[in-house]
């Protein structure tokens, strides 16, 4: 599965990074603790938090993860985005919580 | 091969910037290889601890045919017990740094797990010293 297929699934928004919207989806990783998900999270995962800034890219990238889904209607900051664009990192948004993206996103890949 | 970064402490729109550089040049030496994502996110936590722990910093890097070793000192606080600030769950990060997502106390941990020698020294109020050294090619 790519990050648009679980786009058009879970009727996310693509924000910015459309340049990776063919990455595979392996998996999922929910924390909003930074040191959290780069010490766990694996390759290919697709990142649920709340978390706005520029770091979130920073370790998303370095991490290779699949894309960042952003919850409750939070938006990425400017710097995130533009971060988002260089790397080909898709940020997606919704308006649901993370207990309810992460169960149906759950329910898609498992 | 030679490379000096300098980090800014407080500057957290700059953290990581180190880490994403070695990641490119690292990918063009040695591809795909497992020794580049463990190294990138050593070297991330030991930049974003300048950022939220110190004044100011400086990282080296020297990658030898078989061996990276990085050096990140800076001028700060320092670390009075290292054997404490190792443990997982510990952290001084303030209110703000810890609003953004950091201060699990993991980033120690996550140095230690992702290099193949490690070492921290530290002089209170002097400044804190880390090396981590990644073998190229496992013996
Ligand atoms: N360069 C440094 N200068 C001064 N103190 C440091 C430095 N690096 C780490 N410390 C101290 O060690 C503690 C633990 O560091 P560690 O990186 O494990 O966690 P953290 O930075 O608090 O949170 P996290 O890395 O999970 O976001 C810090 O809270 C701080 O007290
Ligand atoms: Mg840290």
């Amino acid at each position: 599965m790519q990050v648009a297929d679980i786009i058009n699934k879970l009727e996310l928004e693509v924000v910015c990074g459309q340049s990776g919207l063919s990455r595979e989806v392996t998996g999922g990783y929910v924390s909003d603790l930074l040191s959290d998900v780069m010490g766990n999270s694996k390759e290919g995962q697709v990142w649920i938090t709340l978390q706005t800034h520029k770091n979130v890219m920073a370790i998303a990238s370095l991490k290779d993860l699949a894309a960042v889904i952003l919850v409750k209607g939070f938006v990425p900051d400017n710097d995130t985005v533009a971060q988002s664009n260089e790397e080909g990192v898709p940020v997606l948004v919704t308006k649901m919580n993370t207990f309810e993206i992460a169960g149906k996103l759950y329910e898609l890949i498992k | 091969m030679y490379f000096e970064f300098d980090i800014e402490g407080g500057d957290f729109s700059k953290a990581g910037y180190a880490s994403s550089q070695l990641k490119k040049i690292l990918k063009q030496l040695v591809g795909d290889h497992k020794i580049v994502k463990r190294t990138v996110v050593a070297l991330y936590e030991a930049e974003v601890n300048v950022v939220a722990h110190a004044f100011s910093g400086k990282v080296i890097i020297n990658i030898d045919t078989d061996k990276i070793e990085i050096q990140v000192n800076d001028k700060g606080p320092g670390i009075s017990d290292i054997q404490l600030a190792m443990k997982e769950g510990y952290s001084t990060a303030s209110e703000k740094v810890r609003e953004m997502g950091f201060g699990a106390g993991m980033g120690l941990s996550n140095i230690k797990n992702n290099s193949d020698e490690f070492y921290l020294s530290s002089e209170v109020g002097l400044g804190t010293k880390l090396t981590i050294i990644a073998y190229l090619v496992k013996e």
